[in-house]
């Protein structure tokens, strides 16, 4: 779904904007031929070639044209990673990485297609802006935003069946976080393909009588650090939630802002744990192995379940 | 040949070696061996406007061997892109140039490089914009013939056929040495040419330091993507640096520099 809606808004703006043009490095199958066929000449499969992909989006970006360059995040990530931090982000040309397969869409594939790496080198890049959109919503309103914006961009899709988290006419801007529910017990932050998953967590939380303020974190560059301030300024608890390496992803930047900004907090990231998959599974499968599907409130200081169970 | 171009051309030899000469900074002969081909470019052959430097008809020349910035600093400012005197500042603490390119810093500069291998890749989606733009100028990419050991310089040469780009022309740098000796003992590549041309290029071969066979080179149409090896010397024009491995990294201390420019004054 995810994949989908971003082609199907790229190409809207396609017919309006002649300065829009796709390179793969021969991926995209099933995706992108309806681009292919109604602009020929703007679309270009460069074969397996994932460095040149982006030396060539480059010198197409020098002359004028915004380039999205699409493939598995893992490949158009980081084996072309020294040209994405020269040509695209040290030169700041409008280069668009577009990464399907987020954390373990494409988990029973194996390790080499898992991307749980990627938030974190791209967050690293100075000019690069880093987007995981939740939902087909947020994907279309980040990709008409990618319309206009001057610089490179990562957009972190996920892959197919991806339901719809927001309604069609939510307000969606690039680096604002969007609160999906209101609550004073405490605040879930999700990024990208997780938003699903903690719009279920906060559900089953409040049939328990625990509020929580659910909030997407659509852009992880730029962060919103006034959202996560004003949580800190109200103490409450923050969790964070990402199908991504603990390492340097969503949780990582928030806990920077935590750790600046002089108050401590109850905080606890869920995220992939420091080590590869040598397990075959699909995604929930994978999700269940590195326990990334459940949390304990505890954690965070919540302790309804132990309350619960006393009465 | 007429006395006043080839002061221009000695006057960029003398300032190369200087700057390295100044900065401590290294591949003085990198620059050298390059020099004459940046002099046909810039005085000869591209259609450039120093006053406007980003007019849209220009032809674009990039430097993908990075390390050579003080030849081409040297070229653009005897170009009359920006003063002579800026070239004091280069690899200096708080001065305007960098040892490898940023295009921000200076006009004239249109990619930034020093990692080897991303030149090429550039310079074919340059050709491909301005072949979908109607946009008559030309794209000019140097490689070093070491930095060919790189796949992405491959990975480029065997896509720019496909997309017919007889816009693009490269010149390859071919002096035989790279940074920890003789080219062809680390990656053999006597027929270089050759390999270009299985890959579907035109391809040619020419001495890097005749003027004349750059010029003509250069000017001869092409009908698809076109290579020019140069055969060169590393630290062409001073004696004691020319094919020398070391003056890859050295830089000349006060009484090299001034056997060099002796020797660049007698050219």
């Amino acid at each position: 779904m995810m994949r989908n809606t971003f082609i199907k808004t790229l190409i809207e703006q396609a017919r309006v904007d002649d300065s829009i043009f796709v390179i793969t490095p021969d991926l995209g199958f099933s995706v992108l031929e309806t681009f292919r066929e109604e602009f020929p000449s703007r679309f270009l499969n460069v074969g397996i070639a994932e460095q040149n992909a982006i030396g060539v989006a480059a010198g197409l970006a020098l002359s004028g044209y915004k380039v999205y360059v699409y493939s598995i995040i893992p490949f158009i990530t980081m084996r072309c990673y020294e040209q994405i931090r020269l040509e695209a982000a040290y030169m700041n040309t409008n280069i668009r990485l577009v990464g399907v397969g987020a954390g373990f869409s494409y988990g029973a594939q194996g390790a080499t297609h898992h991307a749980l790496e990627d938030i974190a080198i791209m967050r690293v890049l100075p000019n690069m802006t880093v987007c995981c959109p939740g939902d087909p919503i947020e994907v279309e309103a980040l990709t008409k935003e990618s319309f206009h914006h001057q610089g490179p961009m990562f957009i972190r899709l996920a892959k197919n069946g991806e339901v719809n988290i927001h309604e069609a006419d939510t307000e969606i801007t690039l680096g604002k976080a969007i609160s999906v529910t209101h609550g004073e017990d405490l605040a879930l932050i999700t990024t990208s393909n997780m938003l699903e998953q903690g719009r279920q967590w906060v559900c089953e939380w409040s049939a328990k009588g625990i509020n929580a303020e659910l909030i997407s974190m659509h852009t992880i560059k730029p962060l919103d650090i006034e959202k996560i301030n004003t949580l800190i300024r109200a103490g409450k608890p923050i969790i964070t939630l990402e199908e991504h390496s603990i390492i340097g992803g969503l949780g990582s930047a928030v806990a920077e802002v935590i750790a600046e900004s002089g108050c401590g907090i109850k905080f606890k990231r869920v995220a992939v744990p420091d080590r590869y998959s040598h397990t075959v599974g699909h995604q929930q499968r994978l999700r269940k192995h590195f326990e990334i599907e459940k949390v304990n409130l505890k954690d965070v200081g919540i302790r309804w379940e132990v309350e619960n169970n006393e009465k | 040949m007429c006395e006043k171009k080839n002061s221009k051309l000695i006057n960029i030899k003398k300032n190369v070696v200087k700057m390295t000469h100044v900065s401590k900074a290294s591949h003085v002969g990198s620059c050298l061996s390059i020099v004459d081909i940046l002099y046909v470019l810039y005085f000869k052959i591209m259609k450039i406007d120093v006053r406007n430097p980003q007019f849209s008809e220009r032809d674009k020349f990039i430097l993908s061997k990075g390390h050579a910035s003080a030849a081409l600093y040297a070229t653009l400012a005897e170009r009359g892109f920006f003063a002579e005197k800026i070239l004091e500042e280069f690899y200096t603490d708080n001065g305007k140039l960098p040892g490898h390119l940023d295009k921000e810093a200076i006009p004239g500069v249109e990619v930034s490089s020093g990692s080897l291998g991303h030149g090429l890749s550039i310079g074919v989606g340059m050709a491909l914009a301005n072949k979908l733009q109607n946009n008559p100028g030309r794209i000019i990419v140097l490689l070093g013939d070491g930095e060919c050991n790189e796949g992405s310089v491959w990975e480029a040469i065997m896509l720019a056929p496909n997309i017919n780009l007889d816009n693009l022309l490269v010149i390859v740098d071919y002096n035989k040495l790279q940074g920890f000796g003789r080219t062809n003992e680390i990656i053999q590549q006597e027929n270089i040419k050759r390999r270009w041309q299985e890959f579907l290029w035109e391809a040619c071969e020419i001495n890097g330091h005749n003027l004349r066979e750059i010029e003509e080179a250069l000017l001869k149409p092409q009908k698809g993507p076109k290579v020019i090896i140069a055969h060169t010397v590393k630290g062409n024009g001073v004696s004691f640096m020319e094919d020398k491995l070391e003056w890859h990294y050295k830089s000349p201390n006060e009484e090299q520099l001034e056997q060099s420019i002796r020797e660049l004054d007698g050219l």
